[in-house]
């Protein structure tokens, strides 16, 4: 057969050749059938170390407070704001008290409303939640004006905090 | 010429021959041999939502979002909480701003397009918050459709995508049939709840869970019979999102209503 018949045709196998050459180059190592078989563990196995390497930002325990905040822990356990962690408020700890320094406290309206804006609906635990109309309710000032969060029992109020 | 005889050999041994199937012409794969010998993962998270207790706060959505550093102010989440308000004639509302980041302070409906309806207290039959987040199927549709590989299910239940491997192509957002994927702003690649998969094994609980002040969350172990969120399961009633999709969700509900979706 004549040349130019199998001229292209090399030039295809040439392609596919390059192709396969630069797969073992470019596809990683790890890159295979792992555990849970071709159609759901074909993956790059060290992003799953990838992933568990992420930075935990949030502790959530408020014993980890404590030691240096020991008079806000223990204002906030005899509350009934104990359920709430630290962090909800006061930000993520990372690692505090290195880095950062001072924790940014979200000491908004908002915050607030979260749980204590009144809302009527029976079949969720917002109902048992005593609240307030955010409209009505003193609507230009922060809460934390009257509210101490650390200790927001109404009949301190009339106290102080 | 070919003879009868030849002829009939030939199609007994060609019907013979469809019947292999491809999988006893497949080459041998030692990661498959060693996987069957491993199957027995001691893991298997699941999570469990008693909606009964959820109050809406979103301190979850919040928490979310800082440890898993999804952008503050876009308008994507890896978990959002669900207002359901259904009126006593039967209207169902349904609405979750900004994946209820800032937790619902008002009463009023949001529509979509700007619009707001305000529900008054004597109308509403039925209302209540539910939480969502990815269900970790046991059979992932958004990782079968995965052209390159990025996305898969590690043994232990969770569902990872990979950022370097993904190249956005968006199937996997549309094959979830709970929406719960979405592109990440930054890394524009697909992204979605892993279950806090740094916490949980490193033993600690995902952020969600810890930041729930009512413990409407959390995460446990089905394969572990003591862990209480099993024992719940098992022993209590509990539902799961669209059964009938066959991806065997593991994401459990207590309070389950039917117009949940």
């Amino acid at each position: 057969m004549k040349n130019h018949v199998f001229r292209p045709l090399f030039v295809v196998i040439g392609l596919v050749g390059i192709v396969l050459i630069a797969r073992l180059f470019i596809v990683p190592k790890d890159f295979g059938v792992w555990e849970r078989g071709y159609m759901y563990g074909w993956h790059r196995k060290s992003n799953e170390e990838d992933w568990k390497a992420v930075k935990v930002k949030y502790q959530f325990n408020n014993e980890y407070c404590k030691d240096c905040h020991g008079d806000k822990y223990d204002s906030l356990i005899q509350s009934p704001h104990a359920i709430i962690k630290c962090e909800n408020c006061h930000g993520p700890v990372l690692e505090h008290p290195l880095n950062p320094a001072k924790l940014q406290i979200d000491r908004s309206r908002q915050q607030c409303l979260r749980c204590h804006s009144y809302l009527p609906y029976p079949t969720s635990g917002r109902a048992n939640i005593k609240g307030i109309d955010p409209g009505k309710h003193n609507p230009d000032i922060e809460c934390s004006m009257c509210h101490n969060p650390h200790k927001p029992n109404l009949g301190a109020l009339s106290g102080g905090k | 010429m070919i003879t009868r005889r030849d002829l009939l050999k030939y199609t007994i041994k060609g019907i013979a021959g469809l019947a292999v199937p491809i999988a006893a012409l497949e080459i041998v794969n030692p990661n498959k041999i060693f996987a069957g010998k491993n199957d027995k993962s001691k893991t298997r998270w699941v999570f469990l939502v008693d909606t009964y207790k959820c109050v809406g706060c979103g301190f979850c959505v919040k928490a979310c979002k800082n440890e898993n550093e999804i952008p503050y102010d876009a308008n994507v989440t890896r978990t959002w909480v669900e207002r359901y308000v259904v009126t006593k004639d039967g209207e169902l509302f349904a609405d979750t701003p900004k994946g209820a980041r800032d937790g619902f302070t008002t009463s009023k409906i949001d529509l979509g397009a700007g619009k707001y309806q305000d529900i008054k207290k004597e109308e509403i039959s039925k209302a209540f918050f539910v939480p969502k987040l990815c269900n970790q199927c046991e059979n992932p549709p958004c990782v079968q459709v995965c052209p390159v590989g990025a996305t898969y299910q590690v043994p232990d239940g969770v569902v990872l995508v990979d950022r370097k491997t993904c190249i956005g192509c968006g199937y996997c957002i549309m094959a979830c049939p709970y929406g719960v994927r979405f592109f990440h702003p930054v890394h524009h690649t697909a992204e979605k709840c892993n279950f806090c998969y740094h916490r949980i094994t490193k033993g600690m609980k995902t952020a969600c869970v810890e930041a729930c002040p009512f413990g409407a969350r959390q995460i446990g172990n089905i394969k572990d019979p003591d862990d209480p969120v099993t024992k719940i399961i098992k022993t209590e009633r509990v539902g799961i999102l669209k059964e009938e999709f066959g991806t065997k969700p593991q994401v459990y509900y207590i309070g389950l209503d039917k117009e949940v979706r």
